[in-house]
């Protein structure tokens, strides 16, 4: 008999033979039940009870079948890098106050939160040190110092809780997440995330392995066709029309030049090539006439007569 | 790369910490789903066992053709659902020719199959096939009686088996206080032979008898129908040593308000709310009221007399 599951159980009974009717089966198993139940009834209501509004209540004896867990049993976590260190140095946790005294404006503030005891915008002077560079902000260096020591606590939670993930030992309300696969061979580029242009014309882009160029696929429901990608070709009618020179003839004789230009460079504004071609020869021109002048001149200089009436000396 | 991510409402914490690994775990929650074929007898019994368990059941509507629980690959799709909707329990119905009116009763640890036992159903009686009185009908949630009657569940493997599914399958929540006025029902299961059990659900009447110990009447009313057990499959040794185990130290409950001093010993604190003076009602005694107005009234009488005898005495 198991109390705390409310459980009797009759090993000693056997059927010699199956009762005929169903009905006779069932009698016989409510008999056989009522006893059973009537033990177990005896049993609980036996038990020391308690009066309440809703009635008597008794308690349980803990069941004796045992039964799985649904769950594995909490691991123990391991100690963070920060409880080894405390240990090894013999650091006691110390309770703070919600409240402490701030020197600077002489009051009792609190210690976290709106107002708060040295806070980085109350600082209204920072003396400057001869280790200073001059060029530098010192508010703005406060301000950086301050994020990189979060980041690095960021970095270190993160190593805390990757022990525990390693130990089984997660806290519940926390997942680890992969936010891009490890890197592996030379690259190390992390896959690019498709846009959604590209995702729309991918059904498109493999369709064009198809035999007809995925021209008669089935589409989805809202799928836009595929685009062409590439010059569409322009070809020349059969049979050709009245009242136009034959294109057949336009087409050949402008594929003709083209070849006979290449000869003579046929890309070649004329105009633009003279005047070019004249103003560089003026540039060597003007370059000559330099050199031979400042050859001679350079050696006597004439003396530089002042034309200034104060130059003069007055005799 | 990982990221940490935490739950980013109060409510979703909630849940993920009721769902965490816990010493004393929550009550198992049932998953009722179907594969392929379902008959309509199978329909009526899974629905019949969601209504015995409503409030710790989840029923699925939509048949799943890929799980196959005694197939190595076939079960990843339940382990899903379990992770899912934490369940650790489930009922799984199918019908085909060779297993007509199949129900899978499988249980799970971590998640993972843990041990299943396949029956068949036969002769199976609905609720409402029986006549009883309305006013018997066992509540929701109310802990059940169980009677299992036979010595095959002793001595035959497959029926060791199936009492422990079924004892966790229909035992509720364990818990420490049994009102005795709630208890109305009880599964009374008999053992017809090496394969089949009858499986019935009762409803109790406690009828007055001479002792304080009421006299149990079982009166059908649930469904009821034979068990023949198919397959079964056991845990393996090492999977139920895990899940076996229990330990018998608990967690420290912090106990608030009370803190220990070298030199005083145990102190307890003591919040006492604010007396409202102003809100308190006078209070009602007549009776007082009366007594301090025959008092006052003597003492003046005295006075009086005292008075008068001064007069009496001096004239």
């Amino acid at each position: 008999m198991d109390l705390g599951n409310l459980m009797a159980f009759d090993p000693t009974h056997h059927f010699e033979s199956v009762p005929s009717s169903r009905q006779e089966l069932t009698r016989v198993c409510l008999e056989k039940g009522t006893e059973l139940v009537q033990a177990i009834a005896n049993a609980v209501f036996a038990l020391p009870s308690t009066d309440d509004p809703d009635g008597p209540i008794v308690r349980l004896p803990p069941p004796t079948t045992a039964l799985p867990r649904e769950k594995h049993l909490p691991k123990p976590k391991p100690p963070t890098k920060w409880e080894l260190f405390a240990k090894m140095k013999g650091i006691k946790k110390h309770k703070k106050d919600k409240r402490a005294f701030d020197e600077q404006a002489g009051t009792w503030k609190r210690r976290h939160g709106y107002d708060r005891v040295n806070d980085d915008k109350d600082i209204p002077i920072i003396e400057a040190k001869l280790s200073d560079e001059p060029g530098e902000d010192p508010f703005s260096k406060r301000k950086a110092e301050k994020k990189q020591r979060v980041e690095k606590q960021e970095k270190n939670r993160l190593q805390n809780l990757k022990q525990a993930a390693k130990a089984g030992a997660l806290p519940s309300h926390v997942q680890l997440a992969a936010t891009a696969l490890p890197i592996t061979g030379t690259h190390g580029e992390a896959p690019k995330k498709a846009s959604k242009e590209e995702l729309q014309n991918v059904a498109g882009m493999a369709a064009t392995a198809t035999a007809s160029g995925g021209k008669f696929d089935k589409k989805l429901p809202g799928e836009k066709p595929a685009k062409h990608a590439g010059k569409y070709r322009k070809f020349l009618p059969v049979v050709e029309g009245k009242g136009m020179s034959s294109q057949e003839k336009q087409q050949t004789a402008k594929i003709l030049d083209q070849l006979m230009n290449k000869s003579s460079h046929g890309m070649l504004d004329v105009n633009k090539a003279v005047t070019m071609f004249n103003v560089k020869k003026e540039k060597q021109r003007n370059k000559e006439k330099e050199h031979k002048t400042s050859s001679v001149a350079s050696k006597l200089k004439p003396k530089k007569k002042s034309f200034k009436k104060s130059s003069k000396k007055k005799h | 790369m990982l990221k940490i991510k935490n739950p980013k409402t109060h409510r979703a914490k909630r849940e993920i910490e009721k769902r965490a690994p816990k010493f004393v775990e929550n009550g198992k929650k049932t998953l009722i789903l179907h594969g392929t074929k379902t008959s309509d007898v199978l329909n009526m019994v899974l629905t019949q066992i969601y209504h015995l368990k409503r409030d710790n059941a989840v029923k699925y509507t939509k048949k799943n053709e890929n799980i196959r629980p005694f197939e190595s690959g076939g079960e990843t799709s339940l382990e899903f659902f379990s992770l899912k909707t934490d369940c650790s329990l489930f009922v799984f119905g199918s019908h085909s020719k060779k297993r007509p009116n199949n129900l899978v009763l499988g249980r799970m640890f971590d998640h993972h199959i843990y041990d299943l036992v396949e029956v068949g159903v036969e002769n199976f009686r609905p609720i409402e096939s029986f006549e009883y009185d309305k006013k018997l009908t066992p509540r929701i949630g109310s802990k059940p009686f169980f009677a299992f009657i036979g010595e095959g569940f002793e001595s035959v493997e497959e029926l060791k088996h199936l009492k422990e599914v079924l004892l966790d399958l229909f035992r509720g929540e364990v818990v420490e206080n049994l009102n005795l006025a709630g208890i109305d029902r009880v599964f009374v299961c008999t053992a017809l032979s090496s394969s089949t059990v009858f499986l019935t659900h009762c409803a109790l009447r406690l009828k007055r008898s001479g002792t304080a110990i009421p006299r149990m009447e079982l009166v059908e009313v649930g469904p009821s129908m034979d068990l023949v057990v198919r397959r079964h499959r056991l845990p393996n040794d090492s999977l139920k040593k895990e899940a076996m185990k229990t330990t018998s130290e608990q967690p420290k409950k912090k106990i608030k308000n009370v803190s220990s001093d070298v030199l005083q010993g145990k102190i307890g604190k003591i919040y006492i709310p604010d007396q409202k003076v102003g809100g308190i009602t006078l209070s009602s005694d007549v009776k007082g009221l009366k007594r301090e107005r025959r008092e006052a009234k003597k003492r003046k009488v005295g006075i009086e007399n005292e008075a008068k005898k001064r007069k009496t005495a001096s004239d």
